[in-house]
């Protein structure tokens, strides 16, 4: 176990490095950033300035390792829109994104577990396939329309909901229900084909012939068996809503980093834009990192492999 | 879809009737055929110039929405600058089918590439692409398209490229799992022993029979980059106006939403149709070749 540990450790400090690389090298890549800074109809001269002026004229080494060290240290530079440090600015808007992203996850639960338990429990019924038809919509829309479907519906026309903004719980109703629905299929799929493998296993058809009641069997002994890649997968769900936060937040104007994110890549502040990359990768690595030593710990046949 | 047969004679007639028995196939083929029929014959279907411009005719209604106010001339109604909405729809499934397509064949490529060289040859090919997975896998797809299509510029080409450079990792994922249990096979070894040149079993024996799963994965992906150029364009940072964009169209459809909510509702179904279709046709094909691996 320990083994396996380091060794995924060592490969999430790997993955680290080569994200930070990414983030920051990807926008010196797509353009010239100084021209991007200055404007299309800018002087030569002036663009020139602001080469100067933001050190974008040294080897772009040397720009990232400076960048690099100095983000180790918790600095990711200045915003060049707000009057503030990007990592100030990004940790204070970080906990909208959280608490969006962390009901998104259990929203996706409240729909996908049931569902999926139940799909399995009757499989091959209409009940399991419907629960798969509505996974096979739910996923076939774009999840920005949905989110202005229902500002439509429960903002505009309802009007029981506020449809912008993040001053209270009711603001994260409508986008935590939008971008917990989008993962929902993916864990109800799971659950699903966890539950049906368990359910056929030997040790289940024993507590069967115990005599236990049928709500026992499934709660206490399948789903618990069943769960533990769900479990590993919530975490890379909240992974993914972080990066997916960017749309939501911009269909409900929720101020949180993926708001922050768009309003920087439309205006060009590119300190902030590498910043909120590196953090969100970042996330990714370790909520992957800690998922796999999970599943490690969990079942041992992963260990060896 | 790790369940990888090789089609024999006898199977084929079995697999002919499953593809009939198969309704979500056919219906998914057949709306997706229609589809791209009127992609391709936009010019000749379209009753309207998609960019022309009618300002005494903006916001009509479509006769199902209000049919007091509704113009037969205009079918599904017009948009804000009094564009044909139906045409603007017509034309805009070539945008999606491009850049599906497209993107579809650039992640193709590489994650096939990728992935069956590291599933064939193992050791530390493998550790490279599973590194080349993972550090994919951990940059958010959408926040990285944005940034470069600002940078870049927004077109179809960029949007295309970026979003092909970032989609490979599913083909990869699935190819390096379905090139190791091909790897093992009597037919490899026996390949390997009679002294074929490694090009000539991977392209000979091993690519034929990864087709099927190709095909799966290729639907999912193809489906997914239209999804996302939408979300781009919807965020403005995808395909530029006035280019009928069906992810373009809800955004500047956002704008009037208040008052003529009805014209949301249809370039937003255009997309979960095609997308819809599209991966009924994936699941289908899955569940054609591989029924085993069905549960």
């Amino acid at each position: 176990m320990l083994r396996f540990t380091l060794r995924r450790l060592l490969l999430a400090l790997v993955v680290g490095i080569a994200v930070s690389a990414i983030a920051f090298m990807l926008l010196r890549v797509s353009g010239d950033l100084a021209i991007a800074l200055a404007g299309e109809d800018a002087s030569p001269a002036e663009v020139e300035r602001i080469r100067e002026q933001y050190g974008l004229n040294r080897p772009i080494i040397v720009q990232y390792a400076e960048w690099l060290w100095r983000a180790v240290q918790g600095d990711l530079g200045r915003s060049l829109f707000y009057p503030e440090s990007v990592a100030n600015l990004i940790m204070s808007r970080l906990p909208v994104t959280l608490t969006l992203a962390g009901l998104g996850l259990v929203i996706a639960l409240l729909i996908s577990l049931p569902l999926g338990i139940i799909a399995a429990l009757r499989r091959n019924t209409w009940v399991d396939r419907g629960a798969l038809g509505i996974a096979v919509v739910g996923q076939a829309m774009p999840n920005f329309w949905f989110g202005l479907l229902m500002i439509f519906f429960f903002g505009l026309s309802l009007g029981w909901l506020p449809i912008s903004g993040s001053d209270t719980w009711m603001h994260f109703v409508m986008p935590a229900i939008t971008l917990g629905w989008f993962s929902a299929p993916v864990l109800m799929r799971l659950t699903r084909g966890g539950m049906v493998e368990v359910m056929t296993s030997d040790y289940i058809r024993t507590a069967r012939a115990k005599g236990l009641p049928g709500r026992v069997v499934v709660l206490k002994h399948a789903l618990r068996n069943a769960i533990i890649p769900v479990v590993a997968l919530c975490s890379v769900q909240f992974g993914n809503m972080l990066s997916g936060s960017v749309i939501i937040e911009t269909v409900f104007a929720l101020q949180g980093i993926g708001y922050l994110a768009w309003e920087a890549i439309s205006r060009r502040d590119f300190p902030v834009v590498q910043g909120i990359l590196l953090l969100v990768a970042l996330f990714y690595v370790i909520l992957t990192l800690l998922a796999d030593i999970l599943n490690a710990w969990l079942d041992p046949r992963i260990r060896r492999g | 879809m790790s369940d990888i047969t090789a089609p024999t004679g006898p199977k084929l007639r079995k697999k002919r009737g499953r593809i009939l028995g198969n309704s979500g196939l056919i219906v998914a083929a057949t709306v997706l055929g229609l589809i791209t029929l009127m992609a391709i014959f936009a010019p000749f279907i379209a009753p309207h110039d998609p960019y022309a411009q009618t300002l005494d005719d903006r916001l009509i209604p479509p006769a199902f929405i209000d049919a007091e106010m509704a113009d037969p001339r205009y079918l599904l109604g017009t948009d804000n600058l009094g564009r044909d909405y139906l045409s603007r729809l017509i034309y805009g499934a070539r945008i999606s089918l491009l850049i599906g397509l497209l993107t579809m064949l650039v992640s193709g490529v590489i994650g096939t590439v990728l992935g069956v060289a590291a599933g064939y040859f193992g050791g530390r090919v493998d550790t490279v692409v599973s590194f080349l997975i993972t550090t994919r896998l951990s940059l958010p797809v959408v926040m990285v398209a944005l940034a470069v299509v600002a940078v870049a510029g927004g077109s179809l080409q960029v949007v295309v490229l970026v979003l092909g450079l970032l989609l490979w990792d599913r083909f990869a994922v699935v190819m390096r799992s379905a090139t190791m249990q091909l790897r093992n096979l009597e037919y490899v070894a026996a390949a390997q022993s009679v002294g074929c040149s490694t090009p000539r079993i991977l392209v000979g024996e091993i690519l034929p029979n990864l087709i099927p799963a190709l095909v799966v994965v290729a639907s999912y992906e193809m489906a997914q980059a239209i999804l996302l150029e939408a979300a781009l364009s919807f965020l403005g940072l995808g395909v530029q106006p006035p280019l009928p964009s069906w992810g373009l169209m809800v955004a500047e459809a956002k704008e009037v939403m208040l008052f003529d909510p009805w014209v949301i509702l249809l370039p937003g179904l255009a997309i979960c149709v095609l997308v819809l279709a599209i991966n009924m046709l994936g699941d289908g094909i899955r569940d054609v070749t591989a029924p085993e691996g069905r549960s």
